[in-house]
């Protein structure tokens, strides 16, 4: 059948399995020649497909133990971040660290060492995860963490799902009182005055920013940049403080069709940003948000991917280190300005430190925009790419659907130490991708 | 107030696993009922885990007729909906060939489900209350060629619902009889479904948990269902024997 990822570019022909035991995965790992693990689809690119088989982790799905002492959850890699918090917030958890959608697997978040609005902070996924189950390519199961096997752990966490099959985790949560947030609007006329609120915001537990990837001049780097932190009881209204973990079920929409190509340009792309970035302006206050809007407002819009139409799109994400973040940005920003291929879902964000085998993070910024699949913006792309290099980023391989292994190599040093880790575990020949092909990872 | 539970039987199949996921999540406790019921121990904690009822597991053989009177009499609690998602599909070509797997389709997709929906309904009807689930098929409103014995079977099925239901209606117990349509389960893998047709699990589960809470008496998961079996109902025999659909 045809496999995509999220952005639906590129669609690959591969044959789906979907144990529903782990008895029944053992016997897929013993005796496929090449196979790799796939949980919700969520990464953009190929990064969980194999064309001789994809394995959908779906079945294993199940929650394991919970201790409320601790906050340590065990559950199979199938489950769904979705479901973590449907289950525990209401008794007054929620994750660590949770990316901008909750539709993805455990196991996902673990391979792909997932990062939120608190890295600046807390780090990626990485710092709530106390171990993981990993299947290797003899079928044994083996539990990492940080004291034991840690350089399996230390791959696994950012690995891409490489080092084997991701059967369960511990991860921890984190105590919360309410299921709101406190958010600060900052309206940031340019990418400077962006950088300089973030830099003033290092204690804000969660920090984030929409960047207009149109403006030009002085206007270019404008952005919102978003504080958040968990609010407590008091700062509910009475009403809310009765339940506060209730939230009024939203409608959900659904985006229905393909939109045709020429429904996103660079003059609606314009038109959405100005507007969007006055309307933030006007509301600098505080505002209390539900965790919803606050941490996953696209999964409103169920498969919101395809207003990119038909041909998908592809995402562009690098991290830049601190001294180079500004000029990266500012280059990188230009290039796309100059060739107007504008991205609705621009997004800026201040990384704090990481210590990781192959994770994506480092310290700096991050960018990350997304662009419909065409010519024009696949030539940007390398551009951009480059760009990236120059300034020494790198680029997140959850994102990533078309970067080629020079630019994997040329961006991060580490892809050759995670190379040889892989042929000296024997996981090479067996654990393996579309995007790990292309990586020759 | 303290909700009443809800027996699945059935309850190793996907649809039995999303419903009892469902009704758990509505605060319901649940009772699981299928053969080998030990293998659904890390379900058991799962469902525990996540919803914060009690979940409890129950050795339950569809086919074994003469184990379901002690069946019902062991139930910790006489529940408050059953729901039976028991089936087996077989495969066709050996149905035809083969007696005894033509019986065991039909035996497990009508004598069996009969059987113990017949004793619940009783108990329902002596308590005054209660809701019975039946999930019958598509294949049941008309018999085709592909696969007719599992229809016939589906058939029965639908038509001793539809009976109990009337025969019930006036006691305080309800019966909902649920066409889902296709399905993407372990029943139908490796079939080639049209996606549009094709219901999810989960899908199923929320259809039945709202069809029980609206007292509706018979559904099709996705309402096209309805459609499409009025069209294959009234072709006319004479046409429909020499088509193959």
């Amino acid at each position: 059948m045809k496999l995509a990822g999220w952005g639906r570019y590129p669609v690959l022909e591969a044959r789906k399995l979907a144990p529903r035991s782990v008895e029944a995965l053992r016997q897929l790992v013993v005796s496929e020649p090449s196979l790799i693990a796939r949980g919700n689809g969520r990464a953009y690119g190929d990064s969980a497909i194999n064309s001789s088989a994809t394995i959908q982790m779906r079945h294993l799905n199940r929650m394991i133990a919970f201790d409320p002492a601790s906050g340590q959850l065990v559950a199979e890699a199938g489950v769904l971040l979705g479901d973590i918090i449907a289950a525990f917030l209401p008794r007054g958890w929620f994750p660590m660290v949770t990316p901008g959608t909750k539709f993805v697997t455990l196991g996902g978040a673990i391979a792909a060492d997932v990062h939120g609005k608190n890295h600046h902070l807390d780090g990626s996924f990485r710092c709530c995860v106390d171990w993981i189950d990993v299947m290797g390519p003899d079928g044994e199961t083996r539990r990492c963490s940080l004291e034991d096997d840690a350089p399996l752990f230390d791959h696994t966490l950012g690995g891409m799902g490489l080092t084997g099959i991701i059967l369960r985790a511990g991860i921890r949560l984190s105590k919360v009182e309410t299921a709101w947030i406190r958010q600060t609007t900052i309206a940031t006329p340019n990418l400077k005055a962006a950088m300089n609120a973030f830099e003033a915001a290092q204690d804000a537990t969660y920090s984030v920013a929409w960047i207009d990837c149109l403006g030009t001049g002085g206007n270019l780097g404008r952005s919102l940049v978003m504080l958040g932190e968990h609010a407590i009881r008091a700062d509910l209204s009475p009403r809310q403080a009765q339940a506060p973990f209730a939230i009024k079920p939203k409608r959900k929409l659904s985006v229905p069709i393909d939109f045709p190509a020429f429904a996103l340009n660079s003059f609606t792309v314009r038109a959405f940003n100005a507007l969007y970035y006055w309307a933030g302006a006007r509301k600098t206050d505080t505002q209390l948000v539900d965790w919803d809007s606050y941490f996953y407002p696209l999964d409103a819009i169920l498969g919101w991917n395809r207003i990119y139409g038909r041909k998908g799109f592809a995402q562009f994400q690098c991290a830049l280190p601190l001294e180079q973040s500004e000029p990266g940005l500012t280059a990188l920003l230009s290039e796309i300005a100059n060739t107007g291929s504008g991205s609705f879902l621009a997004v800026l964000k201040r990384f704090g430190k990481q210590d990781s085998a192959f994770s994506f993070p480092m310290e700096g910024y991050t960018l990350a925009l997304d662009f419909p699949v065409t010519p024009k913006t696949l030539a940007l792309l390398d551009r951009l790419d480059q760009i990236t290099i120059a300034h020494g980023g790198r680029f997140y391989l959850a994102k990533d659907s078309r970067m080629t292994s020079a630019t994997l190599r040329a961006s991060d040093t580490r892809a050759a130490e995670f190379q040889a880790h892989r042929d000296g575990q024997g996981f090479t020949s067996r654990f393996r991708s579309a995007q790990s092909e292309r990586l020759a990872l | 107030m303290t909700k009443l539970p809800v027996l699945i039987l059935g309850a190793r199949s996907d649809i039995g696993k999303a419903l009892a996921h469902n009704f758990a999540a509505l605060g319901h406790p649940v009772q699981l009922a299928a053969r080998k019921a030990s293998s659904l121990e890390a379900d058991k904690t799962d469902m525990e885990l996540r919803h914060r009822v009690s979940v409890s597991l129950h050795e339950f053989d569809a086919l074994a007729t003469n184990s379901h009177e002690a069946f019902v009499a062991e139930l910790p609690e006489l529940p408050q909906i059953a729901v039976c998602a028991v089936g087996l599909m077989g495969e066709q070509a050996e149905n035809e060939r083969d007696v005894a797997a033509a019986a065991r389709v039909m035996r497990s997709n009508y004598e069996g489900p009969a059987s113990i929906l017949a004793l619940l309904a009783n108990r329902f009807e002596e308590r005054g209350s209660g809701t019975i689930v039946g999930i019958s098929s598509v294949a049941g409103d008309r018999g085709r060629a592909t696969n007719y014995v599992y229809g016939s079977a589906k058939a029965g099925f639908t038509a001793f619902l539809s009976g109990l239901r009337n025969r019930l209606a006036k006691r305080g117990v309800h019966v909902v009889t649920v066409v889902p349509g296709f399905v993407a389960t372990q029943m139908t893998k490796g079939m080639d479904l049209p996606a549009k047709l094709t219901a999810e699990p989960n899908e199923v589960a929320d259809a039945i948990a709202r069809a029980v809470e609206r007292k509706k008496d018979a559904i099709y998961v996705r309402p096209i269902w309805r459609l499409i079996m009025l069209i294959i109902r009234n072709i006319p025999e004479r046409i429909f024997k020499g088509m193959s659909i």
